[in-house]
């Protein structure tokens, strides 16, 4: 894959889309992708959170281990989904497991670098933060919706 | 055994027609689908959306929306959840069971509206039962419609409503079909997630697009709303409200919110009619 491939998956993606060029390039220049065959785990509880996940193609299950009860299914991120916001905040760890359910095609980034280039640009910082933002706030409005159990048998 | 009680079919909006369950299909844990046969051999002809107040002899008598082909004859079809009492019954109840039924009542999905155009039906939980006459409806008359959505959302894989129908549908090659659920076992490959994550992604032409909504009110507002935030125009987003009803014919009221009974002018409104009622707290 050419740089300039990167570049192009970024500017449609939905996490991406929408940053000026200057903007894109400084996720570019951390930026690679990966063909991810199902089955294999991206990263752990607990791990470091080094890299970013812009899902091209592909799904990923969002399991968190329990001791007895083996790997429990929180949640899911499909295609213009990124996956996990641990890389942004100490301690920079994952908070779940991640494992491919397809085949998968991704745009991963640095996430350090991607740091270091929103320390070293504000603006860019704001922007990224914005988009990382309304993921965590779609998925905790996701998380609290079913704790209402809306589906549930009315009580 | 010779029935001489049955009045005619059209004796008004309160009466009550006796039809035999001839089939009953276990949908899932809760949920219940009845297949049922006038005894006076009268059919009961429908719109997509309408309901009818079903009688459990005995028990009581609550507001079912009609599951089954509108553009087809054949016994009438209701998918009923076990939540209450007479819901109880109704799904207890068995082959040759006699019930009372009332109707049809209420507005309709009025798919025809959506002829030359995208149509998106978004269903969450038993939301999918009233959705699937407008369905059935649009199929039958695909090359009317453009592209067709069925975006459907439930509480976990054992819960998807008509799983083998939709397994049939997502094989077509004319019809998009997505699923998610709130809570996925591990071996779960589907998606885990609300119903209305799906709309951004789904594929059809907000502008030239009839979408047409049933669940509960929460997931419909939100629903609505991601509708809205699409570009699909608010009058051509179709909600499916429910209220306590008892009479269906808009006399009692307990379906009232305010200037309207859903009984009557609903129960299927248009997201600018409703859209600032679906957010109050009480009526």
């Amino acid at each position: 894959m050419r740089q300039s491939d990167v570049a192009t998956l970024l500017a449609d993606h939905c996490f991406t889309a929408g940053l000026s060029a200057q903007h894109l390039d400084r996720v570019a220049r951390h930026a690679w992708i990966e063909r991810i065959p199902a089955g294999t785990v991206l990263f752990t509880e607990g791990a470091p959170a080094e890299r970013v996940y812009l899902l091209v193609t592909g799904r990923v299950a969002l399991e968190l281990h329990v001791p007895g009860r083996g790997a429990q299914l929180v949640d899911t991120v499909d295609e213009c989904d990124t996956v996990g916001w641990s890389w942004v905040l100490p301690p920079y760890r994952w908070f779940f497991d991640a494992r491919a359910v397809t085949d998968l095609v991704a745009v991963v980034v640095d996430a350090p670098a991607l740091r270091g280039e929103a320390d070293a640009d504000p603006a860019f910082g704001y922007a990224l933060l914005q988009r990382v933002t309304a993921v965590m706030l779609h998925r905790l409005r996701a998380a609290r919706v079913r704790l209402v159990d809306l589906y549930g048998v009315p009580s | 055994m010779t029935v001489t009680s049955v009045p005619p079919a059209d004796a008004g909006a309160f009466t009550l027609r006796e039809f035999r369950v001839v089939r009953r299909h276990q949908d899932t844990r809760d949920t219940a689908t009845l297949a049922l046969e006038p005894l006076d051999g009268q059919r009961l002809t429908f719109e997509a959306g309408q309901f009818t107040m079903l009688y459990a002899f005995g028990v009581g008598e609550v507001p079912i929306s009609i599951s089954g082909d509108p553009t087809r004859s054949g016994p009438l079809l209701h998918t009923i959840r076990d939540v209450g009492g007479v819901t109880h019954a109704l799904t207890g109840a068995r082959r040759g069971d006699v019930l009372g039924v009332r109707g049809p009542y209420g507005t309709s999905w009025d798919v025809q509206a959506g002829r030359g155009g995208d149509i998106v039906l978004v269903a969450g939980g038993i939301g999918l039962a009233p959705l699937r006459p407008a369905l059935l409806q649009v199929l039958a008359r695909r090359g009317d419609y453009g592209r067709v959505v069925l975006l459907y959302g439930c509480r976990t894989p054992d819960d998807v409503l008509f799983a083998r129908e939709l397994e049939h549908w997502r094989g077509r090659f004319d019809l998009d079909v997505d699923v998610t659920v709130d809570y996925g076992p591990p071996q779960w490959r589907g998606k885990v997630g609300l119903v209305d994550s799906l709309i951004p992604r789904a594929g059809f032409d907000p502008a030239h697009t009839l979408a047409l909504v049933c669940g509960p009110e929460v997931m419909m507002r939100t629903v609505a709303a991601a509708l809205v935030h699409r570009g699909v125009r608010r009058d051509r987003v179709r909600v499916s409200m429910e209220r306590a009803m008892d009479c269906g014919v808009g006399l009692c009221g307990h379906c009232q919110l305010r200037e309207l009974f859903v009984c009557v002018d609903g129960p299927v409104f248009g997201y600018d009619r409703v859209e600032r009622l679906l957010w109050l707290r009480e009526v």
